[in-house]
């Protein structure tokens, strides 16, 4: 009993020391004075690497998920007919829930492990020791531009995703399954609220940008410089990503949408 | 060279950003940039609005002309105030015009229909139609039924 | 000890003390390194000695002791004025450690371009100057993946000496070579300590090309000094550890075996 307690204890401390230093390294990354003219450049390779790449798994995903809503949600609202509002339950869906959460997923999959592997393999390679012995923070040149790139990017792949699904909802709830296209549009325009939907997604957006970039970073950063450190910090980047990603949703939908 | 076409991808990709907010912000939720200029106010009371939603539409003969654009609730008689955005362009409601809140099909969205009389004068921005019809509420009108096989 | 003329103390670690975790790395180590000279810190594997130049340069904070830089209490600086002080140390990791994604030229520039406020030309005049001395002027255009092993240590080598540093840190230089890089290697510490005046230490475990350019070496096990001398004098040390290491002998006062119960026992233990 005594070493079960014992145990916990020593877990609950491991946990705070590792929330600590990814803490530390946040703050030292981005507490400095900003210098546009030398970390812009930066900042730019890294929305290329983290968000332009990104793009086409995105589109590709946010088309077939409301391609799919649109099947789906066809044949329920068919029932009562009131299949006019499948335009209105698609973009709702899309842009407060799926869109957000799903692109935030797919981000950590494809930027979030990438960028772990990334900066993991510069630890293991001393390219971030030398790069400190040179005299150059790495927070700075490496963990501060791809933290800023990963905030920006994340909301825009989740705007193009919504805007795609509802795209694909259309195609097939409107050109094939032949629902109204004058109901579909008006019925979801009146339905979304740009204040109360469309800007509460996109909040979510750039909470989960920051944290699953914080995570990545932080998890490349910590690894064990070793092919097997790499290999668990890249596992741990995409789970604790993923993990935090539906948590936070649960959550943020609670406060923003008041219940 | 090469952080030329980084440079500019990244370019497309931050428009991409912004066409996608436009997009969702027109096309998806209505936004309507320029619609407090070309737009005239009306007010109509209503004892009950049943499950009208600001931004619900408002119709003659089934065409929209308008927009609902506020609801509040008055104080001194408790009903129901609702201020409806209509456009310009429809600038022939009579004045004895009735509005009524009706439903779009059966599970659909509550909306404004209105009706034109015959009256000579016209509604200007900041009238109030007076003859008004709430909403259907189905425990109500299941309630008058049940009252009236009662009283048979 | 053979003459070694000790004009300033430029370097000096004084009663140092490390852990890693409950593991102790150095207990109560002391070395004085003098400017200019080659100083080589050689000892077994797993001696902490890379970890000693992680220390020196402050990448690491040791537990107790004092580390002392030109000056400079290294543990105690904060974290801009120990960037100033690094510019004026070169470090030449093991693994060569160059900028993946930079080119050659790149790579030796990146000192220049974060540092100083020079003009392109003049950059480049200086990264070719560097590049000469390590005799790798034709490389510029190639990218790290397309370098030998002893060729990307040239490179970095022609990095490190980018800002013209006052020290310079080897670390394994001589490890995973051919004997023709390592020759190169060889000469090439020599000569910039010579030509350029720069307080050299090398940490390494082989012993004779370290014998060949050190002036003094240290010899550290188990997280103490073991030994101390010119490479002359240290072949007549009478510590048997010294010796054992420096001959290379397989066993002696480190155990060829790892502790384990009896051998006999442990045979016949379930065989019974």
């Amino acid at each position: 009993m005594l070493r079960r307690l014992r145990q916990i204890g020593q877990a609950s401390l491991v946990i705070l020391a590792t929330l600590g230093r990814a803490g530390v390294i946040w703050a030292q990354s981005l507490w400095t004075k900003p210098d546009l003219s030398n970390s812009a450049p930066l900042v730019i390779q890294q929305i290329y690497q983290i968000g332009v790449l990104s793009v086409v798994i995105t589109v590709l995903s946010g088309f077939s998920i409301g391609a799919v809503l649109a099947l789906q949600g066809y044949t329920q609202l068919v029932r009562y007919g009131s299949e006019s509002a499948l335009g209105l339950g698609v973009a709702m869906v899309l842009v407060m829930e799926i869109g957000p959460v799903v692109s935030a997923l797919l981000f950590a999959g494809r930027a979030g492990s990438a960028m772990t592997a990334e900066i993991g393999l510069m630890k293991a390679t001393e390219q971030l020791a030398s790069m400190e012995m040179i005299g150059v923070d790495s927070l700075h040149r490496i963990v501060a531009p791809r933290l800023w790139a990963g905030f920006i990017s994340m909301p825009i792949l989740a705007l193009m995703f919504s805007v795609v699904g509802i795209w694909g909802a259309s195609l097939v709830g409107v050109d094939w399954l032949g629902v109204y296209e004058g109901a579909f549009w008006s019925v979801m325009q009146e339905g979304v609220d740009f204040n109360n939907h469309v800007l509460k997604g996109i909040v979510k957006t750039f909470v989960f940008g920051l944290v699953v970039t914080w995570i990545a970073v932080f998890e490349g950063y910590d690894t064990v410089p070793t092919s097997e450190g790499i290999a668990s910090a890249t596992t741990k980047t995409v789970v604790y990503s993923s993990v935090a990603i539906l948590v936070l949703d649960f959550f943020l939908t609670l406060v923003m949408f008041g219940f | 060279m090469q952080m030329r076409t980084v440079e500019i991808s990244v370019g497309a990709f931050m428009l991409a950003g912004i066409f996608s907010l436009i997009v969702l912000a027109v096309k998806v939720s209505g936004f309507d940039v320029g619609a407090a200029t070309n737009s005239y106010s009306i007010y109509t009371r209503f004892e009950n609005i049943g499950g009208l939603a600001i931004r619900a539409k408002v119709s003659v003969a089934g065409v929209v002309v308008g927009k609902v654009a506020e609801i509040k609730l008055d104080q001194e008689d408790f009903t129901a105030l609702v201020r409806i955005e209509m456009n310009a362009s429809v600038d022939q409601l009579t004045s004895d015009t009735t509005a009524a809140i009706l439903t779009e099909g059966l599970l659909g969205g509550k909306y404004i229909g209105l009706v034109l009389g015959a009256d000579e004068e016209l509604l200007e921005d900041g009238d109030e139609i007076t003859d008004t019809q709430s909403a259907l509420v189905l425990e109500e009108l299941i309630g008058q039924f049940l009252l009236k096989a009662f009283d048979e | 000890m053979v003459s070694l003329e000790i004009t300033e103390e430029f370097i000096e670690i004084r009663n140092l003390q490390y852990y890693r975790g409950p593991r102790m790395i150095f207990d109560r180590l002391s070395i004085s390194i003098p400017q200019g000279k080659v100083v080589a810190i050689m000892g077994p594997s797993g001696s902490g000695k890379t970890t000693l130049l992680r220390l020196l340069s402050g990448q690491l904070k040791p537990d107790s002791g004092e580390i002392v830089v030109n000056g400079y209490h290294i543990p105690s600086l904060d974290r801009a004025t120990l960037f100033e002080v690094r510019k004026t140390m070169g470090m030449l990791f093991q693994s060569g450690a160059l900028f993946t994604d930079l080119t050659v030229f790149e790579n030796v520039a990146f000192p220049l371009r974060i540092h100083t406020d020079l003009s392109d030309d003049m950059i480049r005049d200086l990264v070719l100057m560097k590049l000469q001395s390590v005799g790798l002027r034709g490389a510029t255009q190639l990218m790290p993946n397309e370098l030998s092993g002893g060729m990307a240590r040239r490179v970095a080598l022609a990095r490190a000496i980018a800002l013209d540093p006052a020290i310079i840190m080897y670390d394994e230089p001589f490890t995973g070579l051919d004997p023709i890089a390592m020759g190169v290697i060889v000469q090439l510490i020599r000569t910039l300590n010579e030509a350029f005046a720069m307080t050299t230490i090398v940490v390494s475990h082989n012993i004779q090309e370290t014998a060949d350019i050190a002036d003094y070496i240290y010899v550290v096990s188990d997280g103490k000094v073991i030994g101390s001398g010119t490479p002359a004098s240290l072949l007549d040390d009478p510590s048997p550890r010294v010796q054992q290491f420096l001959q290379g002998m397989p066993d002696g006062p480190v155990p060829f075996h790892y502790p384990a119960e009896d051998y006999r026992e442990d045979l016949f233990k379930n065989g019974g």
